[in-house]
């Protein structure tokens, strides 16, 4: 009768086993360095951290907080995908659906207050990083990276915002994206629109410029309930992780969490 | 011949012709990606037209005529004229209401105010409703053209596009 010795030692000899999982369990220092060094998700981690560094009133772990929002916020919004239909005729009604009908009708609640809390964090995140000095050099362009990543946070809020296809939703994107508008050179009410003429023509009009790529039409419609959808849930999402992934592994590459002044 | 190879290509003519082929390429790269911006501006539209036909100058009562509000227009007609007042607020671009019993625009979303003549006089907005070009077709009947706008405080409204003189 063989014991959980055995087994084990049958697992660990099998070529499954040695296939998946280069190293042997960590040990010492040398293979707890070479299991970070040789995985994929954890090569992007330092490989140590000083204990002063990731004391919780030090960091308030906002950015591993954050991270964890937007993986609630993937998972949420994949499953959100399965009911909803990004259409003028079935999206007001799938959302309600996904209250009234949906199986755990928590799902977009979820999702929703998920997206709520990840601006707020986001924004600890930066406060922090900005109280202790964080974004000071080396660290100067992972600041830039997380301004980019702040940016792309609010823009997966303002086109989630639309979805729902509600009043508020449709008029408050109407409001939003009419500031675009105003863009110099590319909106045709900006500053410079007015310059960009051939003969009587205007180059720049209500059916060219910035707004109209944004919007796909001259007004909030069902084209831009689509494009907003794609972005929301395909586009913004795409451009955050890659970003995100230079964010983490730039923290290794600057030497580490940054320590106390 | 010191910088000449074997081949009889010079040092000096390999880096025109990678200059050359790199020059190329960015222009190339540069090409692909304004196709690539161009792929997000439609080229059909699935919205109202932008100048239709509303109907004969007699057949509307004298007030203000909400039937084209779907196409983003109020018809006015008072004595002495007929113009195309637009639906969007000149705050920040909301769909105002006609109340007919206090005899003024309302917009629900910030609460802005304009008289039957589009001027404004209440609430955030800064400046009147937009007009837009009117003009009797041939067939007798009013068309409205949405591309041409005319705005009150450039003192736009006398120019004769902007409204029907009824005499």
């Amino acid at each position: 009768m063989p014991g959980l010795k055995d087994v084990m030692e049958s697992v660990k000899e099998s070529q499954v086993w040695k296939s998946v999982a280069r190293n042997p369990l960590p040990s010492n220092a040398r293979t707890r360095a070479l299991a970070v060094l040789n995985n994929v998700f954890l090569h992007l981690h330092p490989v140590r951290a000083p204990q002063s560094g990731i004391r919780l009133k030090y960091t308030w772990c906002m950015g591993g907080l954050t991270f964890f929002v937007f993986l609630v916020e993937v998972i949420t919004g994949i499953l959100l995908m399965f009911y909803y239909r990004p259409t003028v005729e079935f999206a007001y009604a799938d959302i309600i659906d996904l209250r009234e009908q949906a199986p755990l009708g928590l799902m977009r609640e979820l999702h929703r207050w998920g997206a709520h809390t990840m601006v707020i964090t986001v924004w600890l995140h930066m406060m922090r990083v900005f109280m202790t000095g964080a974004y000071k050099p080396p660290r100067e362009f992972n600041w830039v990276v997380g301004v980019v990543l702040l940016l792309l946070t609010l823009l997966l809020s303002f086109t989630g915002y639309l979805l729902p296809w509600d009043q508020l939703a449709m008029w408050a994107v109407t409001v939003g994206t009419n500031m675009a508008r105003a863009t110099p050179f590319v909106g045709y009410e900006g500053p410079g629109a007015a310059l960009l003429k051939l003969g009587d023509i205007n180059l720049v009009h209500s059916a060219d410029d910035v707004r109209f790529a944004l919007l796909a039409g001259r007004f909030v419609g069902e084209a831009t309930l689509l494009r907003f959808y794609v972005l929301h849930c395909v586009a913004i999402p795409f451009v955050a992780t890659i970003l995100m992934a230079v964010h983490f592994w730039r923290i290794r590459k600057d030497g580490g969490i940054s320590g106390p002044m | 011949m010191a910088d000449t190879t074997k081949e009889g290509v010079s040092r000096r003519g390999f880096l025109s012709w990678l200059g050359l082929a790199w020059t190329a390429f960015s222009a190339a790269m540069a090409a692909s990606g304004i196709a690539l911006a161009r792929f997000m501006f439609p080229n059909v539209l699935f919205e109202p037209p932008m100048s239709f036909k509303v109907g004969r100058p007699e057949e509307f009562a004298l007030g203000v005529d909400e039937r084209f509000k779907p196409q983003g227009v109020w018809i006015v007609k008072t004595t002495k004229e007929i113009f195309a007042l637009s639906t969007v607020c000149t705050h920040l671009g909301c769909t105002p209401n006609w109340l007919s019993a206090e005899q003024k625009f309302k917009c629900p979303c910030h609460g802005s105010g304009y008289y039957v003549s589009g001027v404004n006089f209440e609430g955030p907005t800064p400046r009147p409703l937009e007009r837009f070009a009117v003009f009797v077709a041939d067939d007798g009947q009013v068309v409205v053209d949405k591309n041409r706008i005319f705005q009150y405080e450039k003192g736009q409204w006398t120019d004769p596009q902007s409204h029907i003189l009824l005499s």
